[in-house]
């Protein structure tokens, strides 16, 4: 993967660290604009805290800090003028569990982004749009006052979908989105990270490698911290180049 | 020594199915050379050895099939695993062809075992000869995973085809030169036929090896080469 001219995010060896134990060692990686990146790799690998440094979350917990440089779109995302809260705006996340404000509405869910961004629109458009891109719109149309909990699991976390795209971000980040979720929940995430990539260049950490087989159009091995490949997806998963994605990917080690 | 995979039951299934693999190979490498020792020798015991052997091959066919099957709908394998399991779904199909062209050498031997004998073909010695060597030598390089035995059995499949195609003049002409010959040399020709037909099989085994050890594709490259071109 060196196209770099191209690449919306641009990864240049980045370490990152807890206090003193470095959780990634000089990572080089780059993803392409709507491209599905998947990050694969055993527990404790790095692959979260590579996600967590793509949208300056890392550094919320206590003693982390990185060292190297994250470009999107060809600016460095930890120069000191980089505010973060509104990087996030630019990098939205989608976490494990699916994490709706509990005493807010469906509607107010999908517009809590903008209001806290201080964004003046329409926010009923806004909200059917983003609703409509995360596939849930004809869910719960009629069900807007409703509370967010009275949603199945796979309704919410779509909903936390359509809450980060609220916003407009250029990239989605999202870790392990459907490991909470059903066969059938699971296939709906998935076959709407496929749509989503058409605008959207998201990045997905997951523990399931036929999922990252299904959804990606690139797959990225992290071991202990390092990344050990980067290819094409079908490439990774037919014919690895790194003996140790070939122990993985076959079931050999973690 | 590579590792092991993590679960074992699958790591067994895996193991289980290459046995099967193995045990089939075996299986019609006998059959081949039962069969052509039943022309040579004139053994019909034998020929009737290779066509009783052809339901077990038949079966292990079956079998592999159904094992491939299960590993792919349980497992996801993927990688060399999935190279693997790819590669014995198409070679089982090739041995199971050899088998087949085993069974139909036998029958050629009662045929001409029934008839008083020909002269000697030592072109068809040869050729029996090389072509048993060809599946040998394939069949280790998919034990093996060894690339350049399957890389020579590649290329002796052109010696093969050259050997055949002289015995096929030869016979030719030996059937010309008197009527009453036709009917055995006939049955001669489709000896080497089955044979030359059999080496094609091995060669397929061989391509698939390459395929299985080092995840590329070398079959068909003229054709490649011009889809290429003409989507250019």
């Amino acid at each position: 993967m060196t196209a770099e001219p191209q690449a919306q995010i641009a990864v240049r060896k980045l370490s990152a660290f807890f206090r003193t134990t470095r959780a990634l060692k000089d990572v080089n990686l780059d993803a392409l604009p709507r491209n599905v990146l998947a990050v694969i790799g055993p527990s404790g690998c790095g692959k979260s805290t590579f996600l967590r440094c793509l949208n300056r979350m890392h550094e919320l917990v206590p003693g982390a800090t990185i060292s190297g440089q994250v470009l999107i779109d060809g600016e460095d995302i930890y120069a000191r003028e980089i505010d973060p809260v509104l990087l996030r705006r630019r990098v939205g996340m989608v976490f494990q569990r699916p994490n709706p404000f509990p005493t807010m509405s469906v509607f107010e869910n999908v517009a809590s982004g903008l209001k806290l961004n201080g964004i003046r629109t329409r926010y009923a458009d806004q909200v059917e749009k983003s609703l409509k891109r995360a596939a849930l719109w004809d869910e719960v149309k009629d069900r807007l006052g409703e509370s967010a909990l009275s949603l199945s699991g796979g309704q919410q976390q779509r909903l936390c979908i359509a809450r980060a795209l609220a916003v407009e971000p250029e990239v989605l980040l999202m870790d392990e989105p459907a490991s909470a979720l059903d066969p059938i929940a699971t296939a709906r995430i998935e076959e709407l990270i496929r749509e989503l990539r058409e605008r959207y260049t998201i990045v997905i950490v997951t523990h399931n490698m036929q999922q990252a087989a299904r959804v990606s159009d690139w797959t990225a091995f992290f071991y202990m911290g390092e990344l050990v490949e980067c290819g094409r997806t079908e490439q990774v998963f037919t014919n690895p180049k790194e003996s140790r994605t070939e122990d993985y990917v076959t079931g050999k080690f973690g | 020594m590579p590792l092991a995979h993590t679960d074992k039951t699958y790591e067994a299934e895996l193991k289980d199915l290459r046995d099967k693999l193995l045990s089939m190979g075996a299986k019609v490498e006998m059959a081949i050379s039962r069969s052509v020792r039943s022309v040579t020798e004139r053994d019909s015991e034998l020929a009737q050895k290779v066509k009783d052997s052809e339901r077990e091959i038949n079966r292990l066919e079956v079998e592999i099939d159904d094992s491939c099957r299960r590993i792919l709908a349980l497992r996801q394998p993927a990688a060399s695993d999935l190279r693997f399991i790819t590669t014995a779904l198409k070679i089982v199909t090739d041995l199971e062809r050899m088998g087949d062209l085993a069974v139909n050498i036998a029958q050629r031997a009662f045929d001409l075992n029934q008839a008083p004998p020909l002269r000697p073909f030592p072109d068809l010695t040869k050729l029996a000869d090389l072509a048993q060597e060809q599946l040998k030598k394939a069949l280790d390089a998919f034990v093996e995973s060894d690339v350049q035995k399957a890389e020579e059995v590649m290329k002796g499949d052109d010696l093969l085809d050259a050997i055949y195609k002289r015995l096929f003049n030869e016979l030719l002409t030996f059937m010309m030169e008197d009527v009453k010959n036709i009917r055995r040399t006939n049955a001669l020709m489709f000896v080497a036929k089955h044979l030359e037909r059999l080496g094609d099989h091995v060669t397929n085994v061989a391509e698939m090896v390459i395929y299985m050890v080092r995840g590329t594709d070398i079959r068909h490259p003229r054709s490649r080469e011009l889809e290429q071109i003409s989507r250019k």
